[in-house]
């Protein structure tokens, strides 16, 4: 490398994150939502030196693993909630508390940010997500922009920094908008219409192909001084390299097939678009382009935009074989993914669009870490994949259930059943009393 | 002239929530009557819009439509203790919204939200097929934001759902960083102000039209309207979350002789003992437990089952984002009550927390709340455990009609069930 010189692309703000010490653990005579195939029941899953190391009816435990009892329980893989804003939005979140780091609402484009800088790892809402099951968790900017910058995959772990939360390889996400949030911020300086959302992002993506081809060639050659840095720039240049994955905030169908057209002018791919709350009419199209929807079980009618949202919109894009995410965007909903897809399952099966239990436990798992590109490490009960994995008190898609053990590569980072042991941030001490666990 | 009167006439006669249904007798349900003790294999008979007998051996007149409820659960129509049904519509759009007044310097008694309700909300359908029959709506912002109303879900015009208007005075103090902008104890003087000028107002209105009297903090309507608050008639919903701010509105209450009603309560779970010995019911969510801001670092999900094993009064409603307080959402409200129960609250007390407790918090336990004989036939039969996700209210009775209007989600999910012809190329 080139020393002092900074150069594109690099990893200037590497995770530090390692697997916490773990014992091996033998969770038997349970039913395994695998999110990778049929339910397993009265199963066993064997976590090893931070992996699923067997899944299936019978597994002999080693001599020195840990045996739990899942009697009446269920495990799945960890919950993914691929739209969160927590840490970057800190609570408190009290006038002049000044912890609302998400929305550099600035200007319409800042490709440059990264939402990792905004990320508070003391924010209490880290282990009240990680108690509602959720072990991974793409944070994104806010949607005032029409690019916001850049995500951060992040792992449910104490830590002092985030880099010790970062997902180890996880790719970046980008962050765009459509439709009136941006339009709505921007509305004195513009864009003031969605015609001018539509001019902005391909205004950029022009700008990002020609520093693009600048710098690819200067990297080829190495001829003369490399061509002067630009923050934005390179986020979108690596976008168009297909190294960054798009999450494109998106509510209305002629919106999306619109973003779909500007995806392909440009020769970027949408990964997710998020929101989407008329995705159930375009189905087929998503399903097409390979566009994982992820979206909400039931919001709707906070503005024009998300007006025509049905409580089947998941169950009607999973019959089309789209990739469906339960998303959240809301730190509370975090907490219960599990119950926002079976109010989503339940809704397909009451109009005659049947969803199964092993589907519906993808929407949470698997397919969000599809939409982050971890889905080869993690997302599924599966054998060599990270044991990410919950023990739930009961059926997940019971209002009753809840996620008792919870461990991270192997380890358990929470249990239910042992308050004291719980994560609490620094700020809690002292500030909230110390009752939370809800065993008592 | 004849022909038109005669079209008015039936047009009357015609107007649904006034004609009754015909006698109907649901059978064979696991009933929950919630006034008394369950009863498996039960009947429940309507008559003429009320319910006419509840119980284990109900003999079913000849000519009632029976409705075969066995493996179903029969529940008095939920209660949605506080939400914006029929006043919200589209919360960004203000042409739709009419739950929030502008009032004097935060101050709108006299603000009679529901005499903007929209009878013709979308969003009333949806809460009604959830199971969810009456519902308090609140108005909200400033100090004294105005006074609440319980409508009943029916399909009919306004003043035909107003089930009892007004049914209490909504407040909110505690910190800064509230609606009002003011410190704590800035909102209590400027309240203590107001109860004090109503007072003098009440025995001075002859002086007051003749310009007779001081200056008051609030104009004539507004200072009528808190009267009934004074009288000890209405009661005072104050908005109010942590624990030393509920033991200051509790104290201004009884230097008032006001009845007094905690909502929000997030920090309420502390003061337990104090509210149930002053009988003072509180509305509560289920699903909050993030310490949002700092009057809510205590928020826990347990709140609402420490409440009601302390023996208060509680009201289950939603407080968190897209909760049953949205109107969209505002069937949701029996996921928050498995949620209670999933956190320590009584089953049994959760079903009671969404339908006769907040009857009987808002003066309307005499008509609706309970599966009781002479109230109003509002009932629901649910496929299943009314908590859980997988269950369906099949069928949701109002004044004992069963409303079968498709809901705006329903044409829309119908039409896209499978894509429209005229659809076909994207």
């Amino acid at each position: 490398m080139l020393g002092a010189v900074s150069t594109p692309n690099a990893d200037p703000f590497p995770s530090t994150y390692r697997p916490f010490a773990s014992r091996p653990t033998l969770i038997r005579n349970v039913t395994i939502l695998t999110a990778a195939g049929p339910t397993i029941r009265g199963g066993s899953v064997l976590l090893r030196e931070g992996k699923i190391s067997e899944v299936g009816a019978a597994v002999t435990p080693p001599a020195d693993a840990v045996v739990i009892d899942g009697s009446g329980k269920y495990v799945t893989p960890g919950i993914i909630d691929n739209h969160s804003h927590i840490g970057a939005g800190g609570s408190p979140s009290d006038q002049g508390a000044q912890m609302n780091d998400v929305n550099e609402a600035t200007a319409p484009v800042t490709a440059h940010v990264w939402v990792e800088h905004s990320v508070w790892p003391q924010d209490p809402k880290f282990p009240r997500s990680l108690a509602g099951g959720v072990t991974t968790i793409q944070v994104l900017p806010g949607s005032a922009n029409l690019i916001g910058g850049r995500s951060a995959v992040l792992k449910l772990v104490p830590s002092r920094t985030v880099q010790g939360m970062k997902f180890p390889g996880a790719k970046y996400g980008l962050k765009m908008a459509c439709g009136e949030n941006p339009k709505r911020v921007y509305a004195a300086r513009g864009p003031a219409t969605r015609m001018a959302n539509v001019a902005g992002y391909r205004a950029a993506w022009i700008q990002a192909e020609g520093y693009r081809r600048r710098w690819d060639k200067w990297s080829a050659d190495r001829k003369g001084d490399p061509p002067t840095r630009d923050l934005g720039l390179e986020t979108l240049a690596e976008v168009l390299r297909g190294n960054i994955l798009v999450h494109n905030h998106c509510y209305r169908a002629d919106e999306m097939a619109q973003m779909m057209d500007i995806a392909r002018e440009f020769g970027y791919r949408i990964r997710s678009f998020h929101h989407g709350v008329e995705a159930y009419k375009i189905a087929d199209l998503l399903s097409r382009d390979s566009i994982s929807a992820s979206v909400w079980a039931d919001w709707g009618s906070f503005k024009l935009e998300s007006v025509d949202a049905v409580k089947a919109n998941m169950a009607i894009l999973n019959r089309a074989g789209v990739r469906t995410v339960m998303h959240s965007d809301d730190a509370g909903g975090e907490q219960r993914l599990n119950q926002e897809a079976a109010k989503a399952m339940a809704e397909g099966n009451r109009i005659g669009v049947p969803v199964t239990e092993d589907e519906a436990i993808k929407w949470m798992t698997i397919h969000p870490a599809w939409s982050l590109g971890i889905d080869g490490v993690t997302g599924s009960i599966e054998r060599g994949k990270n044991a990410d994995v919950v023990l739930w008190s009961a059926n997940p898609f019971s209002v009753y259930s809840r996620a008792e053990k919870v461990w991270i590569d192997g380890a358990m980072v929470f249990d239910r059943l042992d308050p004291s042991s719980q994560w609490r941030t620094d700020f809690e001490l002292g500030f909230v009393p110390a009752n939370r666990g809800g065993s008592q | 002239m004849r022909a038109r009167l005669a079209a008015a006439a039936a047009a009357v006669v015609l107007l649904p929530g006034v004609v009754h249904a015909q006698t109907i007798a649901i059978v064979g349900g696991r009933v929950h009557p919630v006034s008394g003790p369950t009863i498996e294999n039960g009947t429940v008979l309507i008559r003429d819009g009320k319910i006419a007998a509840v119980g284990a051996s109900v003999a079913v007149p000849a000519g009632a439509q029976r409705i075969d409820a066995t493996g179903k659960v029969v529940t008095p129509g939920l209660v949605n203790g506080s939400t914006q049904v029929g006043l919200v519509e589209i919360s960004s759009v203000p042409s739709t919204t009419d739950n929030a007044a502008r009032g004097r310097d935060g101050i709108a008694a006299a603000f009679r939200p529901w005499e903007g309700l929209n009878p013709r909300s979308v969003l009333i359908g949806p809460a009604r097929a959830s199971g969810i029959t009456s519902a308090v709506v609140m108005p909200t912002g400033g100090l004294i934001s105005g006074q609440g109303a319980v409508i009943h879900l029916l399909d009919g015009l306004a003043p035909e759902m107003i089930l009892r208007a007004p049914v209490a005075m909504v407040a909110t103090l505690g910190p800064a960083s509230g609606p009002t902008g003011m410190p704590r104890a800035e909102t209590m003087y400027r309240l203590r102000e107001i109860l004090d000028d109503a007072r003098v107002y009440r025995t001075r209105r002859a002086d007051f039209e003749r310009a007779q009297t001081r200056d008051f903090a609030a104009s004539r309507l507004d200072l009528e309207a808190m009267l009934p608050v004074l009288a000890g008639t209405m009661p005072l919903v104050v908005n109010v979350n942590q624990a030393s701010d509920i033991d200051a509105a509790i104290a201004v209450a009884r230097e008032y002789r006001i009845k007094l009603i905690i909502s929000g309560g997030a920090e309420a779970w502390m003061v337990a003992d104090r509210l149930a010995s002053a009988k003072i019911p509180v509305l509560v969510g289920a699903m909050n437990n993030i310490p949002e801001s700092f009057a809510t670092l205590g928020q826990r999900q347990e709140n609402a089952g420490l409440l009601a094993k302390a023996g208060v009064p509680v009201t289950l409603v939603g407080n968190g984002s897209m909760g049953p307080d949205v109107a969209f959402n505002a069937g949701n409200l029996r996921y928050d009550a498995g949620n209670a129960v999933a956190y320590g609250m009584d089953w049994n007390a959760a079903l009671r927390a969404i339908t006769l407790t907040p009857a009987e918090t808002f003066g309307v336990a005499d008509r609706v709340g309970s599966l009781t004989v002479g109230k109003m036939a509002d009932v629901v039969i649910w496929s299943g455990d009314p908590f859980e996700f997988a269950s369906q209210p099949e069928r949701v009775f109002v004044n004992g009609v069963q409303s079968t209007v498709p809901t705006r989600q329903d044409l829309l999910e119908n039409r896209y069930k499978t894509l429209p012809p005229s659809y076909r190329a994207p």
